[in-house]
């Protein structure tokens, strides 16, 4: 059971959680071309260790956050706002 | 090496079955190969069979960080079928099953291939239909597919909730007789015996830690039982295949997810199919002792942990008891995660890479086991040709980029949605 500290609820129960996937992914620059704009849309680092990924708290205040969590061990090593956490 | 027979049986059982060979040799890594393969599961062994049977290519290492079988070909449900909409999709499930089917007298191995058919139920006239199309199209392909109405379920299954309170009620399905199940173990034994009896080294213990790229070509891997020299390089490691593949310089459009599946107490035979729930996504088949194997979605984080968290488990047997009510006090005797290779399409990838001799075998999502023959048979042809077969030549890794997916479900490029 993973236990997710939402900035804005506090620590909550996965269960009132969606996951949204990688938190690294960056919209490329328009001028990116076909290339960076399929590396946007399909490639995916997906990490074995640490992994900054977005959570959704629908269970909760609706609100988006930032959780850094290890693939390998679920643990969960901190959350933020999305625009507050390590970018 | 001894083939297997009734009188090899017969021979051993006077001495008490203490005298069987080893079924396949454990030996040290030479420096240099034609080829390796990365990941001593079944696509990897199937694939070093054929390399030696189909191509006569017999310099093969297969390296394996752990023990062979011990990753997703020991974590599945064992389920083999080929009743897919998308044409690319069905012709090489389809030739994958015709391998199971002549898989145990090929391998002088019994792989338990168990065509006992697999049933996937429909709650609605909209799934019927959706049901009739996949049938349909199955057939254009020469796959068997028969579409049942609700009595005739009843007969087939009559433990479903049939009553009046069913929270889904079941409208009819869709069967394919020749589906079932096989021997998930036996399957990865079989083909490191064969790929051994005709020259294959299967290191065990052996994991890559790096894969060696010069001007472009491939030229060899790291262990952590020293450097080996290589031609060639497939990789197959199903939920590792992104770390691997990174090792090279490559990024994927995979992401690796844990899938958790459950075996219960055994039971006196009740189930002779594999039954689908897909409106509440379950599946069930009754393994030969007796047990329910029982799986169904994934935890839908990205994860590598081999293991997943209590409310999918809830969720799932959940879906379970709506199916079959009378599951309602059986008891589990185990549950495992095995880490799913969830592609950006919801199909896979066998394919030349951008490196040369570098060849990936991935993406499976959690259609993997059933593919095990097929897979390997035209990822050896992949690699001994260095080209694509044209049951895979679709399947290459810059589909994506080409705009060209094989988007079974209709998902998108949401890989825990497939």
């Amino acid at each position: 059971m993973l236990l997710i500290d939402c900035p804005w609820c506090g620590a909550r129960d996965q269960v009132e959680f969606t996951y949204a996937g990688d938190a690294t992914v960056r919209r490329p620059d328009p001028d990116a071309g076909e290339t960076g704009f399929a590396e946007y849309v399909y490639l995916r680092d997906n990490p074995r260790g640490p992994h900054r990924e977005l959570w959704q708290h629908t269970g909760g205040c609706r609100r988006f956050l930032v959780v850094e969590r290890n693939t390998l061990t679920h643990e969960i090593s901190g959350t933020a706002p999305p625009r507050e956490g390590p970018q | 090496m001894a083939r297997y027979s009734i009188l090899s049986l017969a021979r051993h059982a006077l001495t008490g079955h203490r005298h069987w060979p080893r079924a396949w040799r454990d030996p040290d890594p030479k420096p240099r190969y034609q080829v390796i393969i990365i990941g001593g599961g079944g696509h990897g062994l199937a694939t070093a069979y054929y390399l030696a049977k189909e191509h006569g290519i017999t310099d093969v290492a297969v390296l394996e960080k752990g023990w062979i079988g011990g990753g997703n070909t020991g974590r599945n449900t064992t389920i083999i079928r080929s009743n897919y909409l998308l044409d690319a999709n069905a012709r090489l499930y389809e030739f994958s099953l015709k391998l199971w089917e002549g898989l145990s007298r090929d391998l002088n191995y019994n792989v338990m291939v168990s065509q006992r058919g697999m049933v996937n139920l429909a709650h609605s006239d909209t799934q019927m239909e959706a049901f009739a199309r996949r049938g349909n199209a199955m057939r254009l392909n020469g796959i068997d597919a028969e579409l049942l109405n609700r009595e005739q379920v009843r007969e087939m299954i009559p433990l479903l909730d049939f009553s009046a309170e069913a929270r889904f009620p079941v409208y009819g399905a869709l069967l394919q007789r020749r589906g079932g199940t096989a021997r998930h173990d036996a399957v990865a034994w079989g083909f490191a015996r064969g790929a051994d009896q005709r020259g294959v080294d299967i290191i065990q213990n052996c994991e890559v830690t790096g894969i060696r790229v010069e001007g472009g070509h491939v030229r060899g891997v790291e262990t952590t039982r020293g450097a080996i020299a290589a031609d060639k390089i497939g990789i197959a490691v199903a939920g590792n295949s992104s770390h691997v593949a990174a090792l090279a310089g490559l990024r994927l459009p995979i992401e690796s997810h844990v899938l958790q599946a459950f075996v219960s107490e055994p039971l006196k035979p009740f189930l002779h199919t594999v039954v689908t729930f897909g409106a509440g996504h379950f599946y069930v088949s009754q393994s030969d002792k007796g047990e329910l194997v029982m799986g169904g979605d994934i935890d839908m984080y990205n994860s590598y942990a081999q293991r997943g968290n209590m409310p999918m488990v809830e969720h799932t047997l959940s879906g379970g008891l709506a199916l079959f009510p009378s599951f309602s006090r059986l008891r589990m005797m185990r549950l495992w995660g095995g880490v799913m290779d969830m592609s950006m399409d919801g199909s896979h990838i066998i394919s030349k890479t951008p490196i040369e001799g570098l060849y990936l075998n991935g993406g499976w999502c959690y259609g993997g086991f059933k593919a095990t023959p097929g897979s390997g048979w035209v990822f050896a042809y992949t690699i001994a040709q260095d080209r694509p077969h044209q049951l895979n030549e679709p399947f290459t890794l810059d589909r994506f980029a080409r705009g060209v997916v094989f988007d079974e479900k209709g998902a998108g490029p949401t890989p825990n949605a497939h």
